[in-house]
Formats: C-alpha cells, structure tokens, sequence
C-alpha cells in the first residue's frame, strides 16, 4: 500500500487553477521529487498536503486515511513534516527551543500538570529536552543550542529547519527548495545530506527543487508540474528527455 | 577597568551566587509573607504606604497576565480591563450580597478565586475569534470586548448600574495580595517554561509554522487567553477589596492603557520585566503626585523615549535566572561547556 495517496487534487484560488487533477502516490522509503517551472503550483501541492490550505477538490490519503479537512498540527501528528522555500525558524527563540517546540504533538502531560509543574511534567520535559538535544548533536547543531535561531548562518538554519521537521518524528519528510541559495559545492553536500537522513531516519522524502542537478542525482522518481497540470511523471531517465517537459523548459520553438 | 564596572562585575557575579543559591526562593516566600503580615498586624507600615504595597502587588498581577498574551504570545490585547471589571464584580457581589456578614474574612479567598474563574470563562469566549483574527484585528476585537463589559454594567441595575457597588469590606490585606501575586507570578513563570508555553512564543514566531511543527495553536490561544483573563480577575476581586468601591468607569480603555504601559514598559516577553514595570510605573505616579496634572504629561513623556530608546522595555526578551526552571539553567551551562569545547578544538 502507498504511504500517501493523492487522487484527483485540484484547487483554485478564486479563478485560478493553482493544481488540477493532481494523482501521485509515494511508496514507504521512496524518494521522489516535483520540478517545474516557476508558478507551476509545487509549493501549492505541499499546501494542500500538509493543510495549510483546504483542497477544493480530491483527496489526499496517508495510509489510507483521509487528510483533506484536517487541521495542520493534525496531519503533521499523522507523520508528515515539512521546511518552506523561504526558511520558517522561530527566529527569536533559542535553537533547542526550535526543537523542543516541534516534540508538542507527543507530550504527554495536561495543562494543569504544566501550570503547576506537577505530575508527569518533570519526567516529560527530562525526555523531550534529551530527545531534541540528541537530535541537536547528531545534526552537530548541539554546541549552538542556547543561541537563537536567527543568529545562525545561512546553512545551519536549513540544517535545523530539517531537524526541527524530524523532531516531530515524521513518516514522510516533504523538502521545498532544501538547496535554495546554495553555491554548487554546497549542493553536493546537501544531496549526500539527504541521502543520509532517509537511512538514518527511514523516512519517505518528496521534495521540490529547482536544482536539475540535485534533483537528477538522488531522485528516483520525478512529478513535472506546470500551470497547475501534471504534464509527465516517472524515472529520471525518461524526463529527461520528455517532449513535454522540454518544451515547458525551453519553450515551444527551441524543442521544435 | 575602570571604578564602575569593577564594581558592576562584582555586583554582577554576587548576584549570580545569590541566584544560584537554591534556598533563595523559600527563604524568600518565608520573609516575604511574614513581612507583609507583621506589617498589616502591627501597622509599623503606615496605612498610606501598605495601600501602595498592595497596588504593587495588584499591577504585578495585572502585567504578568496580560505580558502572556501581548509579550509572549504576541497578540494585541487592550481588554485586560474587561476580564479585571469582571473579576471585581464577581467578587464583591460574592462578598456584598452572598456571604454572610461573619465569615467575610473566611470566605474571602473563594470570592477572589470566584472572580477569577468568571473572567476565565470570559477569557475563553474572548480567545475564540483569535482564531481567526491576528493582530490589529484582534485589537479591535478586544477593545469591543472591553466597551462591552462596561455597558453591560452599567446597565445592569442589580450591580448598581453607573454608580456602581459599595459595601465591600476592606478585606485585601497585604499578606493576602503577597499571596496572589506570587501564586500568579509562579504560574505564569511555570506555564512559559512548558511545551504549552513555548506553543505560546512559536505562534509569536510564526503562527503557521507553528501549526505545522504540531502545535494545536488553537489549544494554545485557549490556554494563554484563559490563564491571563483568571488573573485578571483575581486582581480585579483584590482591586475592588481594597478600594471598597467599583464602578464601571474605572475598567475602560485606561485602565487597560495603564496596564499596557507597565507592560512595554518592563519589557515584552518577560515576568522579571513585567515585574518591574509594574514596581516602577506604580511607585513613580505616587511619587509624581505632587506635580499634579504634570505627572501625565511626564509619564508618556517617559514612555515616547523609552520606545524610542528601548522598543522592547527594560528587559524586553531577557530573563534573569531567578525566574528560569532549574532544568533549563543546566541545559544552558552544558551548552556553554560544549559551545567552549568547540571553539578550543578549532582554536
């Protein structure tokens, strides 16, 4: 069975059409990518994904369950995390705090418990803190903990953008744009980064990336958006060299 | 080194072996509430200055809530007068009307809780358009809210309606206010060092992130809202005991502004701020009195600079450890023992 399962997506924001009959389905442990043109609507799929927006049309299901009308903390309580294009850290707030606050969906004691600090409050706080300082050291973020997040270069923000995504322990680990504004050598690390996190983690990774290089080089399965249409799915081998995805590349007359 | 910070250093370091002292706090409390009741007992305290005392300790309730959701949450809330209006009316109708005349003195903390637990349920009604509001929206929302309350008293006959209520008994005495005010102090210090609190400054952040890193933002606002808005009421049942006398005019828009200075005064995101907006605004507009009408023109005036100056308050964003959780003090000690580490291996 696929570990999420998109039928039929489509949505408009009032008359345009963002995404129109979107299908795709991710096994476990798969790592598959979205490219497409700028506007094509790949940040708009991650959306309606996660439930940031309500999909006007579809449905979306991770292990077999329905994700269209829940809330965001809901879906991501169902094993999905994410980062953003444009990094989305709690700027001011300190880089363990960045992660501890991504362990809120597994905590286990009431309200009551932490007004008064009473209770399971104590052990709970022990293992949270633990688990996202563990995380810290294996992301080597651990000797920045007490720093706030914005105090951070450029790099090591998107680093702990994925481990504040991983902190909410996801089964599916969707990346938009992890090597925005990274030069050529950094695009190489990051892939070997990527690799690294769906073995030591085992999570499934779909992700959007602009970068043909990055993309070709650790995906297995690619998904062509553009204005809103899928317009070829499959290996990266027969992207490649798909009519169609040429032509919304490099534009009608250059294929020809 | 020159003098002055040769003696700040030292000033510095005694104070961190002062908070390091675990027996700070209890020994504090212990003090702090024999004090206050050796104070009321034997008036060796003058009555004008307990009054002050206990206007402290009442505006330091009123700032620490409303500092959770304008500071730390973020929000702009100018309603906290609203939940106080509805915490002095609950109690003193308690205390006025319910109570019999002998066990007053008894059944005054349940009045004070009663006041509390109606604001709280006001508080929860209030949280649910901050759901869907943000900001100046929110503001507008509040500020209704406020207006509201003080119509509906004042038209309510029952309650006295713009006249408002007499015939409470002096019943706030300063060990009582000591009491509440650390309690609120406490709680609130407990609740933003939670996950729930931390829920409270990520949707500051970024509300939607925060949303997608799993924190039920909805809980959250519920949570913030109807903590502040009980003690709210609590200083507001404290407030309308020691003055003997409410109507509804002293819960508008001004008493929140007098609030919200206190606040962005102290500094945002802060209990030890908030602590100390309070002492400061209060202690300065008696000390002030004298100048009369000038006095409202000096304390803006205060407030234009320090807005300039300081936008985020005395300690906007900073804590002093005292009010840190001890896990939190270790987990930063280790962090700087790691962050050393690191710069010797490179160096």
């Amino acid at each position: 069975m696929p570990l999420l399962e998109i039928q039929k997506l489509t949505h408009r924001f009032a008359g345009l059409c963002a995404v129109s009959d979107f299908n795709f389905a991710i096994e476990p442990h798969e790592l598959v990518g979205v490219i497409g043109p700028n506007g094509a609507g790949k940040t708009t799929v991650f959306n309606l994904i996660t439930g940031v927006y309500q999909a006007s049309e579809g449905s979306i299901k991770m292990g077999g369950q329905e994700l269209v009308g829940l809330t965001p903390h809901a879906i991501t309580k169902r094993g999905i995390a994410r980062t953003f294009q444009n990094i989305r850290l709690f700027k001011e707030l300190s880089v363990l705090d960045n992660v501890r606050i991504a362990h809120y969906g597994q905590i286990a004691y009431t309200p009551a418990e932490a007004l008064l600090h009473i209770g399971r409050f104590r052990a709970e706080e022990k293992r949270i803190t633990n688990q996202a300082l563990d995380l810290l050291s294996i992301f080597k973020l651990d000797d920045m903990a007490g720093e706030k997040a914005k105090n951070l270069p450029y790099g090591l923000q998107r680093r702990l953008e994925i481990a504040r995504a991983l902190a909410t322990e996801p089964r599916l680990l969707l990346l938009d744009e992890p090597a925005a504004g990274m030069n050529p050598n950094e695009i190489i690390q990051l892939m070997e980064f990527i690799s690294w996190i769906r073995k030591t983690f085992s999570v499934t990774i779909f992700l959007i990336e602009h970068q043909m290089r990055l993309v070709m080089g650790i995906c297995e399965r690619l998904v062509v958006l553009d204005f809103g249409a899928t317009i070829a799915q499959g290996l990266c081998s027969e992207i490649q060299n798909h009519p169609k995805v040429m032509e919304a590349y490099l534009g009608e007359e250059v294929v020809q | 080194m020159s003098k002055l910070s040769a003696a700040y250093y030292t000033m510095l370091t005694r104070w961190q072996t002062l908070t390091g002292y675990k027996y700070f706090w209890p020994v504090f409390m212990i003090a702090g509430l024999a004090f206050c009741m050796a104070a009321s007992a034997f008036d060796f305290l003058d009555l004008y200055l307990q009054l002050i005392l206990i206007y402290v300790g009442i505006n330091i309730i009123l700032t620490v809530s409303l500092n959770l959701i304008n500071g730390y949450m973020g929000e702009f809330s100018v309603g906290h007068a609203g939940f106080m209006a509805i915490g002095a009316y609950v109690a003193s109708l308690l205390t006025v009307d319910v109570f019999p005349p002998g066990a007053q003195n008894l059944l005054f903390p349940l009045a004070i809780l009663a006041g509390g637990i109606g604001a709280a349920l006001v508080g929860f009604l209030v949280a649910i358009p901050s759901f869907k509001t943000r900001g100046d929206y929110l503001a507008i929302v509040t500020l209704a809210f406020c207006m509201i309350v003080k119509s509906v008293l004042e038209n309510i006959d029952a309650v006295g309606g713009p006249r408002g209520l007499l015939g409470m008994e002096k019943l706030t005495t300063l060990p009582w206010v000591f009491f509440w005010t650390a309690l609120s102090v406490w709680v609130i210090r407990n609740l933003v060092y939670s996950n729930f609190g931390r829920g409270v400054l990520s949707i500051r952040e970024d509300e939607i992130a925060s949303d997608l890193m799993s924190v039920n933002t909805r809980q959250v606002k519920i949570i913030a809202f109807v903590v502040s808005s009980f003690f709210a009421g609590i200083a507001g049942g404290l407030f309308a005991h020691a003055l003997q006398f409410i109507n509804p005019r002293m819960f508008d828009i001004l008493k929140s502004t007098d609030i919200l200075i206190m606040v962005y005064l102290g500094g945002i995101a802060s209990i030890a701020g908030s602590i100390i907006g309070a002492v400061i605004y209060t202690i300065l507009l008696e000390i002030l009195r004298p100048l009369g009408i000038w006095r409202m023109v000096l304390m803006p005036l205060m407030l234009v600079l320090l807005m300039i100056y300081r936008p985020r308050g005395i300690m906007g964003m900073k804590e002093i450890r005292l009010f840190m959780p001890l896990r939190d003090l270790v987990t930063e000690k280790l962090w700087r023992r790691k962050k050393k580490e690191a710069t010797d291996a490179s160096a």
